[in-house]
């Protein structure tokens, strides 16, 4: 029914996890590719500490800017839970790039429920799922809050693996732009690790 | 070639302005559309922002500014035209000189919004031009047209967005700016002021040009390429499909029906063009009105006797995607991965270090108070474990409905006190009124004004009281002790403390508590998302340690994780704090009976 030509990526997380800004990027080096791309962001209420996503798509014409149940090609999850929360956003047969991440909710912080147990199992069992351990790989840079830009890197080789023209992004150039200058080396050193990761 | 860059609906919103020559605009933060006016501040060496104290003075600011011969805006959330509705109405009677556009960015699903309201229906009512974009390439264009429209027509322009056309980045190709000459202002009595005499004439005037503005959505725009026809590319044997559509749910019904059907995309919706509508329509075989929220196309498209499929199907309500519009079309849905395993709900919450949390600590151990609430971060004081909030129903509206529930207690002889909480900039909105009427007509409310110094919801804007205008220039601050003392609050009858302080918080609400009399509880602390600015820093002192959790100590009570600080984890055995989240604001250090938290520098 629906023509083939558009990739779908959606980037889940929690509010304050940078999936904005990793979105950004992303999009930039689609758009630098000559693709037609569509994000879609919510900013607002959901930012304080809720349940977040960013919606990407590309093709060579691209309609809708927000990803269906079924459609998405490939799923960042910057937490472990938020992936389980949009697995039934993943097409059948698609990719999941997750994160090893806890940040537990409020219901669990308050001890009313319980964070889930073997989601990482459970993803694995329905779907092509590579897991990454950003948090640590961002630490071992020395600054924890490049854990978004490892997880870009990590989804940027997601994507440059989909056609030629995306194989020849310069990233360091979009990076350059959205970075200020003090953090771009590591935010530089951040994407290689998530791209190589 | 010209640039190609990535934008989002609102910034295509600005840049259209821009480039159309805009030299004024005014807005009050509004989750979709704030990032209008933080976007047209990047352009302030060629024109003039500003935040207003609320969308009616922003409204008739942008007003002021056209009659005076410039090219103005105002960009409001959907609530906000509410606020604005009064400027506008007579607005479309006396027109513009400058022209005008009038921002209505809508939340369907309401992601960020008390309500879920269609503002198509202001255009009706309001009697005046409506352009609705689909993408961000079309904000730019339509922004551009509007106020071309709004010259020519002589009547304010609306300009409908929704929250997917807002913060959805698509590519835009950008122009370059054409100042609009500007027009000079002569006095004109019989134009611009509204007494019954002359609203006669203008009201007639306005049948006239509504007519006019009819036939250029019929005819004009079609050329133009705003209302187009999209015939089908792929249309097959069978049946012809047609689809009319406008906004976000045209890209959702391209999505749907795809080539083969044939489509009325509409960028002009009001005044309606009907008997455009009624040539497609006679073209196909079956016609599909795809529209997000109300029935209002297809409502006048049944109306013209145009026989058609709409809201039977398409939910009345939500937002709309293509999954839904493709199930409610054609019954199909796509093939899903599912998991018996759930994720557990993850609402937003209070951040760690919010200082709204001493407040609502103080407020959840009181029996018989009445929290009457109001839009802002705060409103999240109603959510668990916290729970302290009766109500919420519109800006500013705290005070008012909170007067008159007191005044109900008293009548109906019920033992109970009524507070209200309102943010510093929500009390300038319009709730420094409602502590006017409590005042004048004596009630016993508590009113909390949760100063933090920003408007803090919408991501940090400036306001009438935190010192700084839109485009970061020192401003006088509103005072907010005072400018009660003025309303008629008796000065030993307002308190300022530091809402961290709970004995401080206790101590204000038992005096308040205590007094038969309207008074006010200023809770001053900056929102712990702010960037400091000198004064703050001079005044609150820079952020202090985290606070730590003696193990030894701690009996697991969790009292702490009644808080709801989301920086506090009491699920399992033990309680910690997690130190990347915590500020040290203290509030579980004093709220611990034992001793067991304290504050590491």
């Amino acid at each position: 029914m629906k023509k083939d030509s558009v990739t779908a990526i959606l980037l889940v997380g929690v509010g304050g996890q940078g999936t904005i800004l990793a979105s950004k990027i992303l999009s930039e080096g689609l758009v630098s590719a000559g693709f037609d791309v569509k994000m879609s962001e919510i900013h607002g209420m959901s930012q304080r500490g809720g349940s977040v996503s960013t919606q990407i798509r590309y093709g060579s014409k691209v309609n809708a800017p927000i990803v269906g149940r079924g459609e998405a090609d490939i799923i960042i999850a910057f937490e472990k839970m938020e992936a389980l929360r949009w697995l039934e956003y993943l097409k059948p047969g698609g990719k999941m790039i997750v994160n090893d991440f806890e940040i537990p909710s409020a219901p669990i912080l308050t001890g009313e429920a319980i964070y889930p147990e073997g989601i990482l199992e459970e993803l694995s069992a329905k779907a092509d799922v590579t897991v990454l351990r950003a948090a640590e790989i961002a630490e071992g840079l020395g600054n924890a809050r490049t854990m978004n830009i490892v997880l870009l890197g990590a989804a940027a080789k997601a994507v440059s693996s989909a056609s030629v023209a995306l194989g020849n992004v310069e990233w360091d150039a979009i990076l350059r732009k959205n970075m200020k200058p003090a953090f771009l080396d590591v935010n530089r050193k951040a994407f290689a690790a998530g791209f190589g990761a | 070639m010209s640039e190609r860059r990535l934008m989002t609906g609102n910034e295509a919103a600005a840049r259209g302005a821009w480039e159309a020559g805009l030299a004024f605009a005014s807005a009050y933060p509004g989750t979709p559309s704030t990032e209008i006016l933080e976007n047209l501040a990047e352009y302030k060496s060629d024109l003039y922002a500003e935040w207003a104290p609320n969308e009616k003075t922003a409204m008739e600011a942008a007003i002021g500014a056209s009659m005076a011969g410039v090219r103005s805006l105002a960009a409001l959330k959907h609530g906000g035209v509410n606020v604005a509705a009064d400027p506008l109405f007579t607005f479309a009677y006396t027109g513009v000189n400058g022209g005008m556009v009038l921002v209505s960015a809508d939340d369907p699903g309401l992601h960020s919004s008390q309500n879920e309201q269609d503002n198509r229906h202001y255009a009706e009512a309001a009697k005046v031009l409506m352009l609705e974009p689909s993408d961000s390439a079309e904000t730019l264009e339509y922004m551009k047209l509007g106020f071309e429209l709004s010259e020519r027509f002589d009547t304010p322009v609306m300009l409908r967005m929704t929250t997917r056309i807002c913060h959805s980045k698509s590519i835009v190709t950008l122009g370059e700016r054409t100042p609009a000459p500007h027009k000079i202002y002569e006095r004109n009595i019989r134009k611009f002021v509204a007494t019954p005499a002359n609203a006669r004439a203008m009201r007639a005037k306005l049948t006239e040009r509504l007519e006019q503005e009819l036939s250029y959505a019929n005819a004009e725009a079609v050329r133009v390429g705003v209302n187009r026809i999209e015939r089908a590319s792929e249309p097959g044997e069978g049946e012809r499909i047609g689809v009319v559509s406008a906004g976000a749910a045209y890209q959702y019904a391209r999505d749907v029906f795809g080539g083969r059907a044939s489509y009325l995309k509409l960028g002009l919706t009001w005044p309606m063009p009907i008997d455009l509508i009624r040539e497609f329509a006679e073209e196909v075989d079956k016609l599909y009105i795809v529209e997000e929220l109300d029935a209002f196309m297809e409502t006048r498209i049944k109306a013209a006797g145009i026989d058609c499929v709409g809201k039977e199907r398409i939910p009345v309500w939500d937002e709309l995607n293509t999954d839904i519009v493709r199930f409610a079309v054609f019954g199909e849905r796509a093939e899903t991965l599912n998991s018996d395993m759930k994720a557990v709900p993850r609402p937003p919450t209070l951040c760690a270090g919010c200082p709204h949390r001493g407040l609502f600590w103080g407020l959840s151990k009181r029996k018989n108070v009445l929290v009457s609430g109001d839009i802002g971060c705060y409103t999240l004081g109603s959510a668990p474990p916290l729970s302290s909030m009766d109500s919420c129903f519109c800006m500013g509206g705290s005070i008012g409905a909170g007067h008159g529930a007191a005044k109900a207690f008293k009548e109906s002889g019920q033992d109970a006190r009524v507070a209200a909480v309102i943010g510093d900039s929500t009390f300038f909105h319009s709730g420094v009124t409602g502590l006017m009427n409590a005042v004048f007509n004596g009630s016993n409310i508590v009113t909390v004004i949760l100063d933090n110094r920003i408007t803090a919801m919408t991501g940090q804007q400036q306001n009438p009281g935190s010192g700084f205008t839109l485009t970061g220039e020192a401003a006088p601050e509103v005072d907010i002790p005072e400018l009660c003392k003025a309303v008629g609050i008796r000065e030993d009858r307002i308190r300022v403390i530091d809402p961290l302080d709970l004995n401080a918080v206790n101590k204000a609400l038992d005096e308040a508590l205590a007094d038969d009399a309207a008074s006010v509880i200023v809770t001053r602390r900056p929102c712990v998302l702010k960037r400091f600015s000198e004064r703050d820093l001079l005044e609150f002192g820079e952020p202090r340690g985290v606070c730590v959790v003696d193990e030894e100590k701690c009996t697991r009570c969790k009292l702490c994780v009644k808080t709801g600080c989301p920086a506090i984890y009491g699920g399992g055995d033990t309680v910690f704090i997690n130190e990347n989240m915590c500020t040290g604001c203290g509030v579980c250090e004093q709220v611990c009976p034992f001793d067991a938290i304290s504050l590491k520098e």
